[in-house]
């Protein structure tokens, strides 16, 4: 049975969400809009999660991580430092029946061995809390992925993603997807206006094959 | 955790030259079927480490698997070698114990499923 983009994102829509974000590790949940296209696109467009060892980075309460997993990916293994959102993102996975490995890791520390990961998918920290969380996450990601890392930026750091994938992070290809719309509700303090809505990129990297 | 992702993972504390394989400390192990996927055991069989996959299912209690990394041909020839493959890769948790850098013997504790691979501030 192939599943369709409305069915993915009404099942993503009843996941549970981080109960107390945390602002220092820039938790924002992923939108069951945003997801399910992200991995939609990633599977139907390119063949990336079906049948696929699929990491998600940063996994947070598990979003894409499930996602991925309704999509059929053989495997999934989701990574967060974060102890209380791995427990959410365990009972997402339990909710919706799917099998996902969760590791406790930093993920800008990690390093993986061999070549077993095929796709990394990712909602990084766009990097306003602390600088360059976006880049680290996105260095990680290139260096363990072997097919593609799907991953969203803020649309106005566009330029420098794409010149530092393809510069400094062994990047193939550095392709935006689409520009999608990132509703935050007011989670945080520091956010005066009710609703914070910024413009975020869908990009496809491509690592070169080494 | 199964054992697709005990292949990937090693101690990574600063001046440690051999992080890999973890030693697993097996608490609790659960058995989950999956379906069976064939293609997807071929494409694994020539990414992972044998040794590391053979000592961890061992670990966790499971000896089917051969001691040596068998000729690629068995995967078409066998499907009994498939099989277990399938069990060892896909269907065994460990749910709770721990992973052991054989180097140091720093021990990553694995509660509810997840391994804790955070490093204290003196070992990056």
């Amino acid at each position: 049975m192939k599943m369709k983009l409305k069915q993915l994102e009404s099942l993503l829509g009843d996941l549970e969400q981080f109960s107390n974000p945390k602002v220092e590790l820039e938790q924002y949940p992923t939108g069951p809009h945003i997801a399910s296209r992200m991995l939609f696109t990633a599977e139907n467009s390119y063949g990336d999660i079906t049948d696929k060892v699929v990491a998600d980075f940063g996994c947070g309460c598990g979003t894409l991580s499930v996602a991925a997993a309704l999509l059929d990916a053989a495997y999934v293994i989701g990574f967060d430092i974060d102890p209380q959102s791995l427990e959410t993102a365990t009972i997402n996975a339990e909710e919706l029946e799917v099998e996902i490995d969760f590791v406790q890791c930093d993920v800008t520390k990690l390093e993986l061995k061999g070549q077993i990961v095929d796709t990394v998918v990712m909602n990084p920290p766009f990097g306003t809390r602390k600088k360059g969380a976006d880049m680290e996450f996105l260095s990680a990601a290139m260096k363990v992925a072997s097919k593609a890392v799907y991953s969203l930026h803020k649309t106005s750091t566009r330029e420098h993603i794409k010149r530092a994938a393809l510069r400094d992070f062994n990047a193939k290809s550095a392709e935006v997807l689409c520009e999608l719309r990132y509703d935050l509700p007011k989670l945080y303090k520091f956010h005066k206006r009710k609703e914070v809505d910024i413009a975020v990129d869908l990009w496809r990297f491509e690592p070169r094959q080494i | 955790m199964r054992l697709i992702t005990h292949n990937m993972l090693s101690c990574n504390i600063k001046g440690v030259a051999n992080g890999f394989p973890l030693l697993i400390e097996a608490g609790k192990v659960i058995e989950k079927e999956v379906d069976f996927n064939p293609d997807f055991l071929r494409h694994m069989f020539a990414k992972i480490e044998w040794k590391a996959l053979v000592e961890g299912a061992r670990s966790m209690g499971y000896a089917e698997l051969p001691e040596d990394s068998p000729d690629a041909t068995v995967l078409d020839s066998d499907e009994s070698f498939l099989k277990k493959l399938h069990h060892a890769l896909l269907e065994l948790h460990l749910e709770e114990g721990a992973l052991v850098c054989p180097e140091t013997g720093r021990k990553f504790p694995v509660n509810k499923g997840i391994p804790n691979m955070l490093l204290h501030e003196d070992e990056v």
